[in-house]
Protein backbone atom coordinates (compact mmCIF):
# COMPACT_ATOMS: atom_id res chain seq x y z
CA UNK A 1 0.00 0.00 0.00
CA UNK A 2 2.82 2.39 0.93
CA UNK A 3 4.31 1.42 -2.36
CA UNK A 4 1.23 2.72 -4.13
CA UNK A 5 1.16 5.99 -2.20
CA UNK A 6 4.82 6.68 -2.84
CA UNK A 7 4.05 6.28 -6.54
CA UNK A 8 2.35 9.66 -6.39
CA UNK A 9 5.72 11.25 -5.64
CA UNK A 10 6.55 10.74 -9.29
CA UNK A 11 5.30 13.41 -11.69
CA UNK A 12 4.82 10.90 -14.51
CA UNK A 13 2.49 8.84 -12.33
CA UNK A 14 0.46 11.84 -11.15
CA UNK A 15 0.13 12.87 -14.79
CA UNK A 16 -0.97 9.36 -15.72
CA UNK A 17 -3.68 9.39 -13.05
CA UNK A 18 -4.94 12.83 -14.09
CA UNK A 19 -4.88 11.78 -17.76
CA UNK A 20 -6.89 8.67 -16.90
CA UNK A 21 -9.53 10.70 -15.09
CA UNK A 22 -9.81 13.34 -17.82
CA UNK A 23 -9.99 10.86 -20.71
CA UNK A 24 -12.51 8.88 -18.66
CA UNK A 25 -14.79 11.93 -18.52
CA UNK A 26 -14.26 12.78 -22.19
CA UNK A 27 -14.84 9.23 -23.43
CA UNK A 28 -17.97 8.89 -21.27
CA UNK A 29 -19.59 11.84 -23.06
CA UNK A 30 -18.75 11.12 -26.69
CA UNK A 31 -18.86 7.35 -26.10
CA UNK A 32 -22.49 7.52 -24.95
CA UNK A 33 -23.34 9.27 -28.21
CA UNK A 34 -21.39 6.62 -30.18
CA UNK A 35 -23.10 3.72 -28.44
CA UNK A 36 -26.59 5.26 -28.62
CA UNK A 37 -26.32 6.00 -32.33
CA UNK A 38 -24.78 2.55 -32.91
CA UNK A 39 -21.76 4.01 -34.71
CA UNK A 40 -19.10 1.95 -32.91
CA UNK A 41 -17.92 0.50 -36.21
CA UNK A 42 -17.69 3.98 -37.75
CA UNK A 43 -15.63 5.11 -34.78
CA UNK A 44 -13.34 2.12 -35.31
CA UNK A 45 -12.83 3.25 -38.89
CA UNK A 46 -12.02 6.81 -37.79
CA UNK A 47 -9.56 5.53 -35.20
CA UNK A 48 -7.62 3.36 -37.63
CA UNK A 49 -7.73 5.92 -40.43
CA UNK A 50 -5.89 8.32 -38.12
CA UNK A 51 -2.83 6.06 -38.39
CA UNK A 52 -2.46 7.30 -41.96
CA UNK A 53 -2.07 10.82 -40.55
CA UNK A 54 0.50 9.65 -38.04
CA UNK A 55 2.58 7.98 -40.77
CA UNK A 56 2.42 10.99 -43.05
CA UNK A 57 3.35 13.39 -40.25
CA UNK A 58 6.38 11.23 -39.42
CA UNK A 59 7.50 11.27 -43.01
CA UNK A 60 7.10 15.04 -43.28
CA UNK A 61 8.63 15.65 -39.85
CA UNK A 62 5.47 17.17 -38.38
CA UNK A 63 3.72 16.57 -35.07
CA UNK A 64 2.18 13.08 -35.44
CA UNK A 65 -0.87 14.00 -33.38
CA UNK A 66 -1.64 16.87 -35.67
CA UNK A 67 -1.56 14.40 -38.55
CA UNK A 68 -3.79 11.97 -36.69
CA UNK A 69 -6.28 14.71 -35.82
CA UNK A 70 -6.47 15.92 -39.43
CA UNK A 71 -7.04 12.42 -40.78
CA UNK A 72 -9.63 11.45 -38.21
CA UNK A 73 -11.64 14.67 -38.47
CA UNK A 74 -11.68 14.41 -42.27
CA UNK A 75 -12.71 10.76 -42.19
CA UNK A 76 -15.38 11.42 -39.53
CA UNK A 77 -16.90 14.17 -41.66
CA UNK A 78 -16.59 11.94 -44.73
CA UNK A 79 -18.43 9.07 -43.07
CA UNK A 80 -21.17 11.37 -41.76
CA UNK A 81 -21.55 12.71 -45.29
CA UNK A 82 -21.73 9.21 -46.76
CA UNK A 83 -24.36 8.14 -44.22
CA UNK A 84 -26.55 11.03 -45.39
CA UNK A 85 -26.41 9.66 -48.93
CA UNK A 86 -28.39 6.46 -48.67
CA UNK A 87 -27.12 4.99 -51.92
CA UNK A 88 -23.59 4.02 -50.86
CA UNK A 89 -23.06 0.94 -48.72
CA UNK A 90 -21.87 2.53 -45.53
CA UNK A 91 -20.26 -0.51 -43.94
CA UNK A 92 -18.13 -1.20 -47.01
CA UNK A 93 -17.06 2.44 -47.16
CA UNK A 94 -15.98 2.27 -43.52
CA UNK A 95 -14.00 -0.93 -44.08
CA UNK A 96 -12.16 0.74 -46.97
CA UNK A 97 -11.42 3.81 -44.87
CA UNK A 98 -10.26 1.61 -41.99
CA UNK A 99 -7.73 -0.42 -43.96
CA UNK A 100 -6.70 2.34 -46.37
CA UNK A 101 -5.77 4.63 -43.49
CA UNK A 102 -3.67 1.89 -41.90
CA UNK A 103 -2.03 1.18 -45.26
CA UNK A 104 -1.05 4.83 -45.76
CA UNK A 105 0.40 4.88 -42.26
CA UNK A 106 2.45 1.74 -42.78
CA UNK A 107 3.80 2.92 -46.16
CA UNK A 108 4.92 6.30 -44.86
CA UNK A 109 6.43 4.89 -41.70
CA UNK A 110 8.36 2.46 -43.91
CA UNK A 111 9.52 5.27 -46.21
CA UNK A 112 10.69 7.41 -43.30
CA UNK A 113 14.46 7.06 -43.01
CA UNK A 114 15.75 5.65 -39.75
CA UNK A 115 13.94 3.95 -36.92
CA UNK A 116 10.62 5.30 -35.59
CA UNK A 117 10.80 4.57 -31.89
CA UNK A 118 7.35 5.78 -30.89
CA UNK A 119 5.38 3.62 -33.29
CA UNK A 120 4.50 1.08 -30.63
CA UNK A 121 3.20 3.82 -28.37
CA UNK A 122 0.74 4.89 -31.07
CA UNK A 123 -0.54 1.36 -31.49
CA UNK A 124 -0.75 0.51 -27.79
CA UNK A 125 -0.62 3.87 -26.02
CA UNK A 126 1.85 5.17 -23.48
CA UNK A 127 0.05 6.63 -20.54
CA UNK A 128 3.22 6.90 -18.47
CA UNK A 129 4.78 9.40 -20.90
CA UNK A 130 1.88 11.87 -20.82
CA UNK A 131 3.17 15.42 -20.31
CA UNK A 132 1.58 18.49 -18.76
CA UNK A 133 0.78 19.97 -22.20
CA UNK A 134 -1.13 16.80 -23.07
CA UNK A 135 -3.16 17.13 -19.89
CA UNK A 136 -4.17 20.68 -20.77
CA UNK A 137 -5.26 19.52 -24.20
CA UNK A 138 -7.48 16.75 -22.80
CA UNK A 139 -8.89 19.12 -20.18
CA UNK A 140 -9.71 21.74 -22.81
CA UNK A 141 -11.42 19.24 -25.11
CA UNK A 142 -13.38 17.73 -22.22
CA UNK A 143 -14.55 21.22 -21.22
CA UNK A 144 -15.62 22.11 -24.77
CA UNK A 145 -17.44 18.79 -25.18
CA UNK A 146 -19.20 19.11 -21.81
CA UNK A 147 -20.30 22.66 -22.60
CA UNK A 148 -21.58 21.75 -26.07
CA UNK A 149 -23.43 18.64 -24.93
CA UNK A 150 -24.98 20.44 -21.95
CA UNK A 151 -26.21 23.54 -23.76
CA UNK A 152 -27.36 21.64 -26.86
CA UNK A 153 -28.35 18.44 -25.07
CA UNK A 154 -31.83 18.25 -26.60
CA UNK A 155 -30.99 18.93 -30.25
CA UNK A 156 -27.93 16.65 -30.03
CA UNK A 157 -29.98 13.74 -28.66
CA UNK A 158 -32.94 14.37 -30.98
CA UNK A 159 -30.74 14.65 -34.08
CA UNK A 160 -29.31 11.25 -33.18
CA UNK A 161 -32.63 9.63 -32.23
CA UNK A 162 -34.91 10.73 -35.06
CA UNK A 163 -33.21 13.11 -37.52
CA UNK A 164 -36.16 13.38 -39.92
CA UNK A 165 -38.64 14.37 -37.24
CA UNK A 166 -36.12 16.84 -35.84
CA UNK A 167 -35.77 18.40 -39.29
CA UNK A 168 -39.52 19.00 -39.39
CA UNK A 169 -39.16 20.81 -36.04
CA UNK A 170 -36.56 23.16 -37.52
CA UNK A 171 -33.59 21.57 -35.71
CA UNK A 172 -30.35 22.05 -37.66
CA UNK A 173 -29.74 18.30 -37.71
CA UNK A 174 -26.72 18.38 -40.00
CA UNK A 175 -24.96 20.98 -37.87
CA UNK A 176 -25.32 18.88 -34.71
CA UNK A 177 -24.35 15.63 -36.41
CA UNK A 178 -21.24 17.14 -38.00
CA UNK A 179 -20.32 18.93 -34.77
CA UNK A 180 -20.57 15.67 -32.85
CA UNK A 181 -18.48 13.92 -35.53
CA UNK A 182 -15.71 16.45 -34.99
CA UNK A 183 -15.88 16.08 -31.20
CA UNK A 184 -15.78 12.29 -31.56
CA UNK A 185 -12.78 12.44 -33.89
CA UNK A 186 -10.91 14.80 -31.55
CA UNK A 187 -11.67 12.78 -28.43
CA UNK A 188 -10.55 9.56 -30.10
CA UNK A 189 -7.26 11.09 -31.25
CA UNK A 190 -6.53 12.57 -27.84
CA UNK A 191 -7.29 9.25 -26.17
CA UNK A 192 -4.93 7.43 -28.56
CA UNK A 193 -2.18 9.11 -26.54
CA UNK A 194 -3.09 7.05 -23.49
CA UNK A 195 -4.74 3.95 -24.94
CA UNK A 196 -3.29 3.47 -28.42
CA UNK A 197 -5.09 2.97 -31.72
CA UNK A 198 -5.85 -0.68 -31.21
CA UNK A 199 -7.31 -0.40 -27.72
CA UNK A 200 -8.84 3.08 -27.59
CA UNK A 201 -12.39 2.20 -28.58
CA UNK A 202 -12.89 0.13 -25.44
CA UNK A 203 -12.83 3.36 -23.42
CA UNK A 204 -15.78 4.62 -25.48
CA UNK A 205 -17.90 1.48 -25.26
CA UNK A 206 -17.23 -0.71 -22.19
CA UNK A 207 -18.16 1.88 -19.48
CA UNK A 208 -21.35 2.64 -21.44
CA UNK A 209 -22.27 -1.04 -21.57
CA UNK A 210 -21.79 -1.24 -17.80
CA UNK A 211 -23.88 1.91 -17.31
CA UNK A 212 -26.68 0.52 -19.47
CA UNK A 213 -27.06 -2.36 -17.03
CA UNK A 214 -28.58 0.24 -14.69
CA UNK A 215 -30.22 2.92 -16.84
CA UNK A 216 -31.65 3.62 -20.29
CA UNK A 217 -31.46 7.40 -20.12
CA UNK A 218 -28.87 9.25 -22.20
CA UNK A 219 -27.61 11.70 -19.56
CA UNK A 220 -27.57 9.08 -16.80
CA UNK A 221 -25.51 6.79 -19.02
CA UNK A 222 -22.96 9.62 -19.32
CA UNK A 223 -22.70 10.09 -15.54
CA UNK A 224 -22.44 6.38 -14.78
CA UNK A 225 -19.92 5.94 -17.61
CA UNK A 226 -17.73 8.61 -16.04
CA UNK A 227 -17.70 6.65 -12.77
CA UNK A 228 -17.20 3.23 -14.35
CA UNK A 229 -14.67 4.57 -16.86
CA UNK A 230 -12.49 6.23 -14.23
CA UNK A 231 -12.81 3.36 -11.74
CA UNK A 232 -11.97 0.72 -14.33
CA UNK A 233 -9.09 2.71 -15.78
CA UNK A 234 -7.50 3.42 -12.40
CA UNK A 235 -7.91 -0.24 -11.47
CA UNK A 236 -6.06 -1.09 -14.67
CA UNK A 237 -3.39 1.55 -14.15
CA UNK A 238 -2.51 0.34 -10.64
CA UNK A 239 -2.48 -3.31 -11.66
CA UNK A 240 -0.28 -2.38 -14.59
CA UNK A 241 2.24 -1.07 -12.09
CA UNK A 242 1.77 -3.90 -9.61
CA UNK A 243 2.09 -6.69 -12.19
CA UNK A 244 4.41 -4.88 -14.58
CA UNK A 245 2.19 -5.27 -17.66
CA UNK A 246 1.37 -2.75 -20.42
CA UNK A 247 -1.08 -0.13 -19.11
CA UNK A 248 -3.41 0.00 -22.14
CA UNK A 249 -4.15 -3.70 -21.95
CA UNK A 250 -4.56 -3.71 -18.18
CA UNK A 251 -6.98 -0.74 -18.36
CA UNK A 252 -9.20 -2.70 -20.74
CA UNK A 253 -8.94 -5.59 -18.34
CA UNK A 254 -10.10 -3.30 -15.52
CA UNK A 255 -13.03 -1.92 -17.53
CA UNK A 256 -14.16 -5.38 -18.59
CA UNK A 257 -13.77 -6.76 -15.06
CA UNK A 258 -16.11 -4.02 -13.79
CA UNK A 259 -18.63 -4.89 -16.51
CA UNK A 260 -18.73 -8.58 -15.62
CA UNK A 261 -18.78 -7.83 -11.90
CA UNK A 262 -21.87 -5.61 -12.20
CA UNK A 263 -23.46 -7.92 -14.74
CA UNK A 264 -23.17 -10.71 -12.17
CA UNK A 265 -24.54 -8.42 -9.43
CA UNK A 266 -27.57 -7.55 -11.58
CA UNK A 267 -28.23 -11.18 -12.53
CA UNK A 268 -27.98 -12.36 -8.90
CA UNK A 269 -30.14 -9.44 -7.70
CA UNK A 270 -32.89 -10.33 -10.21
CA UNK A 271 -32.66 -13.98 -9.19
CA UNK A 272 -32.99 -13.12 -5.49
CA UNK A 273 -35.98 -10.86 -6.20
CA UNK A 274 -37.77 -13.64 -8.06
CA UNK A 275 -37.46 -16.04 -5.12
CA UNK B 1 -60.07 27.59 -40.64
CA UNK B 2 -60.44 26.57 -44.25
CA UNK B 3 -57.27 28.28 -45.43
CA UNK B 4 -55.00 26.80 -48.03
CA UNK B 5 -52.14 25.54 -45.86
CA UNK B 6 -49.89 23.74 -48.31
CA UNK B 7 -49.73 23.81 -52.05
CA UNK B 8 -47.60 21.19 -53.77
CA UNK B 9 -47.11 22.39 -57.33
CA UNK B 10 -45.93 20.13 -60.16
CA UNK B 11 -43.34 18.43 -58.00
CA UNK B 12 -40.94 15.83 -59.32
CA UNK B 13 -38.94 14.22 -56.54
CA UNK B 14 -37.13 11.10 -55.34
CA UNK B 15 -33.66 9.87 -54.57
CA UNK B 16 -32.29 9.69 -58.08
CA UNK B 17 -32.77 12.47 -60.64
CA UNK B 18 -32.75 10.00 -63.53
CA UNK B 19 -35.51 7.90 -61.97
CA UNK B 20 -37.74 10.04 -59.74
CA UNK B 21 -40.30 8.42 -57.45
CA UNK B 22 -42.88 11.18 -57.97
CA UNK B 23 -43.53 12.81 -61.34
CA UNK B 24 -45.34 16.11 -61.76
CA UNK B 25 -47.43 15.79 -58.61
CA UNK B 26 -49.76 18.55 -57.38
CA UNK B 27 -51.82 18.64 -54.21
CA UNK B 28 -53.54 21.35 -52.16
CA UNK B 29 -54.13 20.85 -48.45
CA UNK B 30 -56.74 23.02 -46.72
CA UNK B 31 -57.19 23.71 -43.01
CA UNK B 32 -59.96 21.20 -42.40
CA UNK B 33 -58.92 18.50 -44.86
CA UNK B 34 -58.69 14.84 -43.96
CA UNK B 35 -56.83 13.26 -46.84
CA UNK B 36 -56.17 9.55 -47.10
CA UNK B 37 -53.07 8.78 -49.14
CA UNK B 38 -53.12 5.32 -50.69
CA UNK B 39 -51.02 3.56 -53.29
CA UNK B 40 -48.69 0.59 -53.79
CA UNK B 41 -45.41 0.13 -51.94
CA UNK B 42 -42.69 2.14 -53.64
CA UNK B 43 -45.32 4.31 -55.31
CA UNK B 44 -44.13 7.44 -53.50
CA UNK B 45 -46.52 7.86 -50.54
CA UNK B 46 -43.71 8.47 -48.06
CA UNK B 47 -41.77 10.60 -50.55
CA UNK B 48 -44.85 12.80 -50.98
CA UNK B 49 -45.17 13.50 -47.26
CA UNK B 50 -41.42 14.09 -46.92
CA UNK B 51 -41.78 16.71 -49.64
CA UNK B 52 -44.66 18.35 -47.77
CA UNK B 53 -42.63 18.28 -44.54
CA UNK B 54 -39.58 19.65 -46.40
CA UNK B 55 -37.41 16.77 -45.20
CA UNK B 56 -36.37 16.31 -48.83
CA UNK B 57 -36.29 18.92 -51.59
CA UNK B 58 -37.98 18.38 -54.96
CA UNK B 59 -35.99 18.14 -58.22
CA UNK B 60 -38.64 20.20 -59.99
CA UNK B 61 -41.69 22.15 -58.87
CA UNK B 62 -42.25 23.77 -55.50
CA UNK B 63 -44.00 23.48 -52.17
CA UNK B 64 -45.71 26.70 -51.13
CA UNK B 65 -47.36 27.78 -47.88
CA UNK B 66 -49.89 30.40 -49.05
CA UNK B 67 -51.20 31.29 -45.57
CA UNK B 68 -47.76 31.72 -44.08
CA UNK B 69 -45.62 29.48 -41.93
CA UNK B 70 -47.45 26.48 -40.57
CA UNK B 71 -46.72 24.10 -37.71
CA UNK B 72 -46.63 20.45 -38.67
CA UNK B 73 -46.94 17.34 -36.56
CA UNK B 74 -45.30 14.28 -38.07
CA UNK B 75 -45.76 10.66 -37.11
CA UNK B 76 -43.13 8.64 -39.01
CA UNK B 77 -43.30 4.94 -39.79
CA UNK B 78 -42.59 2.88 -36.70
CA UNK B 79 -39.72 1.13 -38.49
CA UNK B 80 -37.87 4.44 -38.57
CA UNK B 81 -37.67 4.52 -34.77
CA UNK B 82 -34.73 2.82 -33.04
CA UNK B 83 -36.41 1.28 -30.03
CA UNK B 84 -33.09 0.54 -28.33
CA UNK B 85 -32.14 4.21 -28.21
CA UNK B 86 -31.68 5.28 -24.58
CA UNK B 87 -34.48 7.83 -24.32
CA UNK B 88 -37.56 8.06 -22.09
CA UNK B 89 -41.16 8.47 -23.17
CA UNK B 90 -41.37 12.07 -21.94
CA UNK B 91 -38.14 13.05 -23.67
CA UNK B 92 -39.49 11.68 -26.96
CA UNK B 93 -42.62 13.80 -26.59
CA UNK B 94 -40.59 16.89 -25.61
CA UNK B 95 -38.93 16.63 -29.03
CA UNK B 96 -42.20 17.88 -30.49
CA UNK B 97 -41.86 21.23 -28.70
CA UNK B 98 -40.07 24.12 -30.34
CA UNK B 99 -37.77 25.82 -27.81
CA UNK B 100 -38.13 29.58 -27.75
CA UNK B 101 -34.40 30.24 -27.97
CA UNK B 102 -32.30 28.42 -30.54
CA UNK B 103 -29.05 29.05 -28.71
CA UNK B 104 -30.34 27.97 -25.32
CA UNK B 105 -32.82 25.27 -26.27
CA UNK B 106 -34.50 24.64 -22.92
CA UNK B 107 -38.22 24.14 -22.39
CA UNK B 108 -40.57 26.04 -20.13
CA UNK B 109 -42.42 24.32 -17.29
CA UNK B 110 -45.70 25.10 -19.02
CA UNK B 111 -44.58 23.37 -22.23
CA UNK B 112 -43.52 20.28 -20.30
CA UNK B 113 -46.81 20.15 -18.39
CA UNK B 114 -48.74 20.31 -21.66
CA UNK B 115 -46.75 17.38 -23.05
CA UNK B 116 -47.32 15.31 -19.91
CA UNK B 117 -51.03 16.08 -19.99
CA UNK B 118 -51.21 14.73 -23.55
CA UNK B 119 -49.47 11.56 -22.39
CA UNK B 120 -51.91 10.98 -19.57
CA UNK B 121 -54.85 11.62 -21.90
CA UNK B 122 -53.37 8.90 -24.09
CA UNK B 123 -53.37 6.54 -21.12
CA UNK B 124 -49.60 6.65 -20.71
CA UNK B 125 -49.34 8.44 -17.35
CA UNK B 126 -47.51 5.47 -15.80
CA UNK B 127 -44.95 5.32 -18.61
CA UNK B 128 -43.71 8.92 -18.61
CA UNK B 129 -40.25 8.06 -17.27
CA UNK B 130 -39.90 4.63 -18.87
CA UNK B 131 -37.42 3.99 -21.70
CA UNK B 132 -39.20 3.53 -25.04
CA UNK B 133 -37.73 0.03 -25.35
CA UNK B 134 -40.21 -1.19 -22.74
CA UNK B 135 -43.31 -0.16 -24.70
CA UNK B 136 -45.60 -2.28 -26.86
CA UNK B 137 -46.13 -1.35 -30.51
CA UNK B 138 -49.43 0.39 -29.77
CA UNK B 139 -47.98 2.31 -26.83
CA UNK B 140 -45.06 3.52 -28.95
CA UNK B 141 -47.46 4.75 -31.63
CA UNK B 142 -49.39 6.68 -28.98
CA UNK B 143 -46.15 8.25 -27.76
CA UNK B 144 -45.25 9.26 -31.32
CA UNK B 145 -48.73 10.70 -31.81
CA UNK B 146 -48.34 12.74 -28.60
CA UNK B 147 -44.98 13.98 -29.90
CA UNK B 148 -46.65 15.05 -33.15
CA UNK B 149 -49.41 16.85 -31.22
CA UNK B 150 -47.43 18.73 -28.51
CA UNK B 151 -46.65 21.61 -30.84
CA UNK B 152 -50.41 22.17 -31.56
CA UNK B 153 -49.92 21.61 -35.29
CA UNK B 154 -52.01 23.08 -38.10
CA UNK B 155 -51.30 19.99 -40.15
CA UNK B 156 -50.89 16.45 -38.81
CA UNK B 157 -49.19 13.94 -41.08
CA UNK B 158 -49.25 10.24 -40.22
CA UNK B 159 -47.28 7.58 -42.10
CA UNK B 160 -48.81 4.12 -41.64
CA UNK B 161 -49.82 4.64 -38.00
CA UNK B 162 -51.58 1.29 -37.76
CA UNK B 163 -48.65 -1.02 -38.46
CA UNK B 164 -47.50 -3.15 -35.51
CA UNK B 165 -50.59 -2.30 -33.48
CA UNK B 166 -53.60 -4.30 -32.36
CA UNK B 167 -57.14 -3.82 -33.65
CA UNK B 168 -58.35 -2.12 -30.44
CA UNK B 169 -55.73 0.56 -30.64
CA UNK B 170 -56.48 1.09 -34.30
CA UNK B 171 -60.13 1.87 -33.53
CA UNK B 172 -59.12 4.23 -30.70
CA UNK B 173 -56.66 5.94 -33.03
CA UNK B 174 -59.26 6.59 -35.70
CA UNK B 175 -61.73 7.97 -33.16
CA UNK B 176 -58.95 10.23 -31.88
CA UNK B 177 -58.15 11.46 -35.40
CA UNK B 178 -61.80 12.28 -36.13
CA UNK B 179 -61.86 14.56 -33.07
CA UNK B 180 -58.53 16.15 -33.96
CA UNK B 181 -59.76 16.90 -37.47
CA UNK B 182 -61.99 19.66 -36.06
CA UNK B 183 -58.82 21.51 -35.05
CA UNK B 184 -56.29 20.58 -37.74
CA UNK B 185 -55.82 19.22 -41.23
CA UNK B 186 -54.82 15.55 -41.36
CA UNK B 187 -52.94 13.62 -44.02
CA UNK B 188 -53.05 9.89 -43.34
CA UNK B 189 -50.91 7.44 -45.31
CA UNK B 190 -52.25 3.93 -45.08
CA UNK B 191 -52.32 0.60 -46.84
CA UNK B 192 -55.50 -0.26 -44.94
CA UNK B 193 -57.94 1.11 -47.51
CA UNK B 194 -61.05 -0.40 -45.96
CA UNK B 195 -60.67 1.47 -42.69
CA UNK B 196 -59.55 4.83 -43.99
CA UNK B 197 -62.26 4.97 -46.65
CA UNK B 198 -64.87 5.18 -43.91
CA UNK B 199 -63.39 8.25 -42.26
CA UNK B 200 -61.33 10.41 -44.64
CA UNK B 201 -62.93 13.27 -46.57
CA UNK B 202 -60.86 12.84 -49.71
CA UNK B 203 -58.39 10.38 -51.16
CA UNK B 204 -55.10 10.84 -52.98
CA UNK B 205 -53.92 7.83 -54.97
CA UNK B 206 -50.16 8.00 -55.31
CA UNK B 207 -48.38 5.75 -57.77
CA UNK B 208 -45.61 7.85 -59.25
CA UNK B 209 -48.33 10.30 -60.30
CA UNK B 210 -51.17 11.49 -58.09
CA UNK B 211 -54.92 11.26 -58.55
CA UNK B 212 -57.08 13.22 -56.20
CA UNK B 213 -60.65 12.25 -55.33
CA UNK B 214 -62.83 14.93 -53.81
CA UNK B 215 -64.74 12.40 -51.76
CA UNK B 216 -63.50 9.59 -49.57
CA UNK B 217 -65.11 7.02 -51.81
CA UNK B 218 -63.28 4.08 -53.18
CA UNK B 219 -63.93 1.06 -55.33
CA UNK B 220 -62.27 -2.23 -56.02
CA UNK B 221 -62.36 -1.22 -59.65
CA UNK B 222 -60.52 2.02 -59.02
CA UNK B 223 -57.83 0.17 -57.15
CA UNK B 224 -57.46 -2.59 -59.69
CA UNK B 225 -57.65 -0.68 -62.96
CA UNK B 226 -56.19 2.70 -62.21
CA UNK B 227 -53.19 3.87 -60.37
CA UNK B 228 -53.58 2.15 -57.01
CA UNK B 229 -53.04 -1.53 -57.56
CA UNK B 230 -53.43 -2.71 -53.97
CA UNK B 231 -54.76 -6.06 -52.90
CA UNK B 232 -58.03 -5.49 -51.15
CA UNK B 233 -58.87 -8.47 -48.99
CA UNK B 234 -61.86 -8.32 -46.67
CA UNK B 235 -64.24 -10.63 -44.92
CA UNK B 236 -67.89 -9.66 -45.20
CA UNK B 237 -68.76 -6.12 -46.19
CA UNK B 238 -66.47 -3.23 -45.58
CA UNK B 239 -67.78 0.30 -45.87
CA UNK B 240 -67.02 1.48 -49.36
CA UNK B 241 -68.40 3.91 -51.85
CA UNK B 242 -68.07 4.23 -55.60
CA UNK B 243 -65.90 6.77 -57.39
CA UNK B 244 -66.05 7.95 -60.95
CA UNK B 245 -63.22 7.18 -63.34
CA UNK B 246 -60.19 9.41 -63.57
CA UNK B 247 -60.77 11.91 -66.34
CA UNK B 248 -57.40 11.39 -67.94
CA UNK B 249 -57.57 7.62 -68.03
CA UNK B 250 -59.28 5.90 -70.92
Amino acid sequence: MNDLISLFDYLFFRNAVIATILTGILAAMTGTYIVSRKIVFISGGITHASFGGIGMAYYLGLNPFLGAATFSILSALGVEWISNKAKIREDSAIAILWSFGMAIGIIFVFLTPGYTPNLMSFLFGSILSVGTADLWMVAALAAVTALFMTVFYRPVVYSAFDPEFSKTMGVRVNFYRYAMSILIACSIVISIRTMGIILVLSLFTIPQSTAMLFTKEFHKIIFLSIIFGIAGSLLGLFSSYAMNIPSGASIIFGLTALYFFFKAVVVIWRFVQKQ
Amino acid sequence: MNKLLVSVRAVTAGYNVADPVLRDVSLDIFGNDFIGVIGPNGGGKTTLIKIILRIIQPFKGEVAFPSGKITTGYLPQASQIDRNFPITVQDVVFAGIKPKNRWLPTLSKHQKEHAKELLSNAGLADYVRRPIGELSGGQLQRVLLCRALTGNPDLLILDEPSTYVDKNFENDLYEWLKKLNSRMAIVLVSHDIGTIASMVKSIACVNSTLHYHESGEITDELLAIYNCPIDLVAHGTIPHRVLGRHGNVT
